[in-house]
């Protein structure tokens, strides 16, 4: 499903950054790949290059076949099948909640009015709060907000879902909330790649961790592998500091 | 404590009523020295002579275009038909019946009166006013026309549109209004009217080139106050749109304008509102917009101090009305 080959990106603003060194992995359909690492070690940057947020300067990245780093290739086709859940779920705050998940699916999909508002209710009745349909953003809280970013992720029906610390913003008493819709997915089948510092999330629905750490993956296994024995000293010293 | 959220409290009720007083005294005392000023230069007011700039009644006369005589004058109610003929033609006039000044027989020359009639005509100023009015409004639209395609290729990654963008806002900012007008009327304009003319066409009017001044030179602000707006809206937004498959098109026009508008309200009607003054440039072109009209009114019936007043408040009742509708509009998409 997903296939990124010696993936490499570097900033030069404000300073030069090697956010990706190299980074190869396969993802296959189905899979719930969690991806960890400390801060500023270019989880985030792989995430956003898998949807072409960040353009990789070098290495091949291949969704569903296809080659979004290719000139010829039309990004918009492949980002409508990857949805993408942010920290800070940037839910159009001009919008009621009705309307941010139905306004992607009548304007890229070009779906009827009637067919997206029916997906949208379906969708909020499934990350459980179609009570909210007509409230805007501003007047939900955060675990809310979050989970209407799923629901309006996942009314594209894309194939892969990407996930950047989606709980990381909310008070910790909605991260449960939030994680609950997530193993739901996971149950579901659906291919996920989750950058979290939730290890319970990791330890009960990730098929495989990777461990990233200045730019590059240090270790990928199991989860049991990470949290029993995990090999390299990074890996130790991260686990350490946040288990 | 919280007297910072009512400044009524922040003074005893005498005291503050005394202090409303000191403001309508000096109110006051402005207009009396400006009345007494006018006294001791023996300036006779004649406010009277001031509605007849917006409106009056203009006498038409009916006159017969043959020789001939009086045939028949059929009264109907407040019309009349009054039929003149000779030996070869015969022609019937249908006129309002209020002042007939021929019967029955009469004997008429071509070109006697055969009746007159008043009607109600807009004055000097109204016509000014309604240029001016008409100037202003299609130089907003042209300015926001302007303005958005300006303030998107400004923020663009495109050099030919950032740099295309970057000059013209540079370039008109840094030149003053009245001689981008001239440059529009004189320079422009002659050349656009004399290669229209050697093609057979009509030229255009110089209203129009004022109207373009003034759009160009409104448009730089726009454009300035657009990029603003849209860099103000924080880059989540654009990304979630993108990610979710949207074209930069389909982003910008459902989700980042729409919230950009908001902001971008105030200060573009501010921006209109210099715009509507600032037509009054327009009178040295040719352009017989309020003040142009204002003046001609004074050099014929010599009461400037009436006659600016008035141009003053009627600029402000247009400037007002545009900041209430701007107030109006900003509440209307607050709640939405
Ligand atoms: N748009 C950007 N411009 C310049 N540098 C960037 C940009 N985005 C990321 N970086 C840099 O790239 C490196 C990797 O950043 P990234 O956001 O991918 O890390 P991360 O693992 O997601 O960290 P965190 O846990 O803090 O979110 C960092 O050093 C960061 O400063
Ligand atoms: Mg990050």
């Amino acid at each position: 499903m997903i296939d990124a080959r010696n993936v490499s990106k570097t900033f030069f603003v404000p300073h030069q950054v090697k956010a990706l060194v190299d980074v190869t992995t396969k993802i296959a359909a189905g899979e719930v790949v969690v991806v960890i690492g400390p801060s500023g070690s270019g989880k985030s940057t792989f995430l956003r290059c898998l949807n072409h947020l960040e353009i990789a300067d070098e290495g091949h990245i291949l969704i569903d076949g296809i080659d979004i780093l290719d000139r010829k290739t039309n990004i918009n086709k492949v980002r409508a099948e990857v949805g993408m859940v942010f920290q800070s779920f940037n839910l159009f705050p001009h919008k009621t909640v009705l309307e941010n998940i139905t306004l992607a699916q009548r304007v890229v999909r070009k779906r009827p009015k009637e067919e997206a508002h029916a997906k949208a209710m379906t969708l909020l009745e499934k990350v459980g709060i179609s009570d909210k349909a007509n409230a805007f953003p501003d007047n939900l809280s955060g675990g809310q907000q979050q989970r209407v970013a799923i629901a309006r992720a996942l009314a594209m029906d894309p194939k892969v879902m990407l996930f950047d610390e989606p709980t990381s913003a909310l008070d910790p008493e909605m991260i449960g909330e939030v994680l609950d819709v997530m193993k739901t997915l996971a149950r579901e089948g659906m291919t996920m790649v989750v950058v979290t510092h939730e290890m319970g999330f990791a330890r009960e629905v990730a098929d495989r961790v990777i461990f990233m750490d200045d730019g590059a993956i240090v270790e990928v296994g199991t989860p049991e592998h990470f949290f029993t024995a995990p090999t390299h000293d990074r890996t130790k010293l991260f686990l350490s500091q946040i288990l | 404590m919280n007297n910072k959220s009512n400044t009524r409290r922040s003074m005893p009720p005498w005291k503050y009523n005394l202090w409303v007083g000191v403001f309508f005294a000096i109110l006051f005392s402005v207009f009396m020295l400006i009345y007494i000023a006018t006294i001791r230069i023996e300036y006779t007011w004649s406010w009277y002579k001031v509605p007849s700039t917006f409106l009056n009644r203009e006498v038409i006369e009916i006159t017969s275009e043959i020789d001939g005589k009086v045939a028949q004058v059929d009264r109907k109610n407040d019309e009349a038909v009054i039929t003149v003929e000779n030996e070869t033609e015969r022609k019937s006039y249908t006129v309002p019946a209020e002042d007939i000044r021929v019967n029955q027989g009469d004997l008429i020359y071509y070109g006697d009166t055969l009746a007159t009639y008043r009607k109600w005509r807009a004055g000097i100023i109204l016509q000014g006013l309604w240029i001016t009015l008409k100037c202003s409004l299609f130089a907003i639209i042209f300015g926001i026309i302007i303005g958005v395609i300006g303030g998107i290729a400004r923020i663009s990654d495109n050099p030919a549109l950032k740099w295309s963008a970057i000059s013209y806002v540079e370039l008109i900012r840094g030149s003053p209004l009245l001689v981008q007008i001239f440059i529009w009327y004189f320079v422009l304009g002659t050349m656009i009217n004399q290669l229209l003319m050697s093609y057979g066409m009509k030229e255009i009017p110089s209203l129009w080139y004022g109207v373009a001044s003034l759009a160009c030179f409104t448009g730089a602000y726009v454009t300035e106050i657009v990029r603003a707006g849209i860099q103000s809206i924080h880059r989540g937004q654009t990304e979630a749109a993108r990610s979710l498959g949207m074209t930069y098109g389909q982003c910008m026009r459902h989700v980042v304008l729409p919230q950009a508008m908001r902001r971008i309200l105030p200060p573009l009607a501010g921006q209109f509102i210099s715009l509507i003054k600032d037509s009054s440039l327009l009178g040295i072109i040719a352009v017989r917009e309020l003040l142009k009209a204002t003046r001609e009114v004074v050099t014929t019936q010599l009461n400037p101090f009436e006659m600016f007043f008035t141009a003053a408040a009627l600029y402000l009742v247009i400037t007002f009305s545009l900041s209430m509708f701007v107030q109006y509009l900003e509440r209307k998409t607050a709640t939405t």
